[in-house]
């Protein structure tokens, strides 16, 4: 089969860029889109020109190495899905496929389809982890957890930390990657004794990072691969302001 | 000639008497260096997988100066997350007779007895310190109604000893070593440089005292000295080109460090696992796993007759044969994954194998939902079937999966002694990248176990003994400068050639050949034809490479080209290792080693040592210095699972 996509080119930070039109044939149904581009990026190669650019490793959806704009929806069509677990048994040959970079003020555009999301590991260090150190834990056993507990908590550490909720949000938010830290960890007991402060530390990184505020569009868990709930951003903001009422 | 032999390695620093005891006496014998002195010490870790995660973590924790390297844009995507099925350890939480000898016991037999006693003990005796670690960094285990951790069984093993987090064990585990990393980082005591790839190893005065880097992004060649350089940078079995490794994982750093010195231990020691997603067309990137758990409730069978191509729901129980079971009654569906993946391969070699090209077998989940409902199996393996259908576009709860085996693992990797040490001092080795626990097979949910023991509790406890040395005094500037120049010329070379083959298409022909003739099965002609193509292949490679673009600037098909290079000579010492060990062992079988019945045979009089290799040159024989593994508390017997 032959398929027509439009490829958003860029060659630098700096540089401007534009969406280049490329045709690729020999594209079956059981190759994954992002073998689809592996075979436009051989051709590139032997013709002289430079690969296009992207992010990926497992490419079995756990990585969140992987993720660009397809037809304008983060991780393309297919409900819970990453990019690199789209086949292209999903696309229709008539229509191209546009194919575009993850957008957002923090997520400074690297070189074509890559991004920059190291902004998100700023998120985590100010505070999504539970203080201990090796060597200091008690039996595992010594502190039963409740299933339904651990279910919720489990849940919501499915995160990937891919960006998608980040890129479809119009305002640029990243409160669905920071609340789903928070839940995990602000659900199981050993996570109650900073639960309101982690909150509250995460919260205020993401505002100095530039990510943007949150107005409950839900765009995010739209297009979460992981399907991360919203409730979880209500239990953040829940817990952000017992911090905010806790530190008087 | 082959090889050349070397001295035998005569200390491990393993310590004396009792195993039981040993590590004990370790931790008390090793030096402490006090707490003012590791704020001045600076370690550099390489790989944020879990046993890279952990160390650089606990090594920030105790108040070293930690700088901490990987090539992906977050440490957090480390290869690591991909795990599935779980992690070992022997609490004994399930009762059922499960203890620190036993987890020793099985983990040495499942390693066909070509892995060390005293590595092994200490690696069943730290499992259960890691539970609790992680149960109190908030890791999501899997919990029974109670509120208490569940487990579950692993091939190899006859106890429930297995820890998970659904089908996402590695994630949760990673996702815990990273977030105490990123504490540390938050901390100060932990720099963190990702898309940053290592390519090559400072030596000075004989002591590893930095690496040499490449940032992914501008380019630009760096070097970051240290007072000692732990590699944690995973397996090489993307030599193979299609396996389950995530795209990236490379050789490269433990390659260049063989190259400056560090020995290789039992290379050809790979390991292909039997249940993966059969390949599918000829532009297939990579191989999927489907988690060794399936096997708890999955059956594996293939039709009695060859070149039966009836749809499975037409074939008559009395015309299946669930050859796992028959063959080996007492482990049945959860025999080790060397023995599962050759019984696949056998079946299909007899013509006996399903879907397109008969390279594939039934792992069937009917009986389990007749019995268990399919909510149960839903919630035991939801997530593996939902990743299953979107990738093959068929319902495993309607039809039974189509797996074969794929690589998965290398057991092989640099040499360490006990305490981690390479041959080239301050040069730690953990995790995957070392070689040390596994022997010839590792055990399912033994990988995880490992690299956070590694991290979280060897390499702490050892570390402190070699620096307590220092201070080892200036770096000489002609090691770094000489290190520079050699990685700034190797990048310009790969853009230079401007020839007419991408470095993909190497890669694939390498894989292809080393799939044929050192995968699954080798053979004595098929490794000489193999030592004939892969030398023909890398002279290729270095006239006829196209790497389009700079090495100023983010260039993917630069770094890919860079991984090839040293998967086309370190592909080259797998086969020279595979070739030397005429017996069968493990994941290494030997077509001229197999019993009547076609199991491995192993030579325990000629080959029960470690083959640890010296480099001597591209191209040249390498140097083998064999290490005599010495068994106290097991007796090597034939492996059997019957």
């Amino acid at each position: 089969m032959r398929y027509r996509v439009r490829v958003w080119r860029q060659t630098g930070p700096t540089a401007k860029g534009q969406l280049v039109d490329y045709e690729i044939d020999g594209v079956t149904a059981e190759m994954s889109f992002l073998e689809m581009l592996d075979v436009l990026n051989e051709r590139l190669q032997l013709e002289g020109d430079d690969p296009v650019a992207f992010d990926h490793d497992c490419r079995e959806g756990i990585c969140g190495a992987c993720g660009v704009m397809i037809d304008g929806v983060a991780h393309g069509p297919g409900k819970a899905t990453t990019t690199c677990q789209l086949h292209m048994r999903q696309f229709d040959p008539a229509d191209p496929i546009v194919v575009e970079p993850w957008r957002a003020a923090p997520f400074p555009v690297l070189r074509d389809l890559v991004v920059d999301r190291t902004a998100l590991d700023r998120v985590i260090e100010a505070g999504g982890y539970i203080s201990t150190r090796a060597g200091a834990a008690p039996d595992a056993h010594a502190l039963p957890v409740p299933k339904p507990d651990a279910d919720t908590a489990f849940e919501a550490a499915a995160c990937i930390g891919c960006g998608a909720c980040v890129a479809a949000c119009p305002n640029g938010s990243s409160m669905l990657f920071t609340a789903a830290k928070a839940t995990h960890l602000g659900v199981l007991p050993q996570g109650q004794p900073e639960r309101y402060t982690r909150a509250r530390d995460m919260v205020e990184t993401q505002d100095d990072l530039g990510f943007g505020g949150c107005t409950l569009t839900g765009e995010c868990t739209a297009v979460c691969p992981k399907g991360i709930p919203l409730s979880t951003i209500s239990r953040l903001n829940h817990d952000v302001l017992s911090a905010v009422l806790r530190s008087g | 000639m082959l090889y050349r032999d070397g001295d035998p390695i005569a200390d491990t620093r393993a310590p004396e008497g009792p195993l039981e005891t040993r590590w004990e006496r370790r931790r008390f014998s090793a030096r402490l260096v006090n707490p003012a002195n590791r704020r001045k010490l600076t370690i550099a870790v390489v790989g944020t997988g879990l046993a890279g995660g952990s160390a650089a973590a606990t090594l920030g924790e105790l108040g070293y100066n930690v700088l901490s390297f990987c090539y992906q844009d977050s440490p957090r995507r480390a290869h690591s997350i991909a795990a599935q099925g779980g992690i070992n350890a022997a609490k004994n939480y399930a009762g059922d007779g499960d203890s620190v000898h036993r987890l020793f016991h099985d983990t040495i037999k499942g390693g066909d007895f070509r892995s060390r006693e005293s590595n092994v003990h200490r690696l069943a005796e730290v499992s259960t310190s890691i539970i609790d670690q992680c149960v109190a960094q908030g890791v999501p285990f899997a919990r029974e109604y109670g509120g208490l951790l569940d487990t579950r069984s692993f091939g190899g093993a006859q106890v429930s000893r297995t820890f998970y987090a659904r089908g996402q064990t590695g994630q949760q585990l990673l996702l815990g070593a990273y977030q105490a990393l990123a504490r540390q980082v938050h901390a100060g005591s932990v720099r963190s440089f990702p898309r940053t790839e290592m390519l090559d190893l400072v030596v000075s005065d004989g002591r590893a005292r930095g690496v040499v880097v490449r940032d992914l992004v501008t380019g630009e060649v760096t070097t970051h000295l240290a007072d000692a350089v732990v590699l944690a940078t995973g397996g090489y079995g993307n030599v193979f080109h299609l396996s389950t490794n995530a795209k990236g994982c490379n050789t490269t750093a433990i390659w260049r460090a063989h190259k400056r010195g560090a020995l290789f231990a039992n290379p050809c020691y790979t390991q292909i696992h039997p249940t993966c997603i059969p390949v599918s067309g000829d532009h297939q990137s990579k191989l999927t796993l489907m988690s060794e758990s399936l096997r708890n409730d999955g059956r594996v069978w293939v039709p009695v007759e060859a070149g039966d191509s009836r749809p499975p729901d037409q074939v008559p129980e009395s015309e299946r044969d669930y050859y796992l079971e028959r063959i080996y009654p007492s482990f049945g569906n959860l025999v080790p994954r060397d023995i599962a993946s050759r019984a696949a391969k056998a079946v299909c070699d007899a013509g006996r194998g399903v879907g397109p090209g008969g390279l594939g077998v039934y792992l069937d989940f009917a009986d389990a939902i007749a019995r268990l409902g399919r909510d149960t199996v839903a919630a035991r393996y939801g997530n593996l079937f939902e990743m299953y259908q979107r990738i093959t576009d068929e319902d495993p709860y309607q039809v039974p999966m189509r797996i074969y085996p794929a690589v998965h693992y290398t057991m092989g990797g640099l040499w360490v002694d006990y305490d981690l040490r390479s041959t080239i001092p301050g040069l730690f080795v953990i995790g995957e990248a070392n070689f040390s626990d596994h022997g010839a097979n590792r055990l399912g949910a033994s990988a995880l176990m490992q690299g956070l023991a590694d991290g979280y509790f060897v390499l702490p406890a050892v570390i402190g003994d070699y620096l307590a040395d220092g201070p080892f005094g200036p770096v000489d500037p002609n090691a770094v400068d000489e290190a520079e120049d050699g990685v700034r010329e190797l990048v310009s070379t790969l853009l230079t050639i401007k020839g007419d083959r991408t470095p993909e298409s190497f890669h694939r022909e390498l894989g292809r050949l080393m799939w044929d003739l050192c995968g699954m099965e080798r053979s004595e002609d098929g490794l000489r034809k193999a030592l004939e193509r892969i030398p023909s292949l890398r002279e290729e490679f270095w006239r006829r490479l196209k790497v389009t673009g700079t090495g100023g600037e983010l260039n993917q098909a630069l770094e890919k080209a860079g991984r090839v290079a040293d998967f086309l000579e370190l592909a080259e010492l797998m086969c020279v290792d595979a070739l030397h060990r005429s017996e069968s062992c493990g994941g290494h079988f030997r077509v001229e080693s197999q019993t009547a019945e076609g199991d491995a045979r192993r030579d325990d009089d000629r080959f029960s040592y470690v083959a640890a290799w010296e480099f001597t040159g591209v191209g040249e024989p390498p140097m083998l210095h064999r290490e005599q593994l010495h068994f106290e508390a097991v007796r090597p017997t034939v492996r059997s699972y019957k």
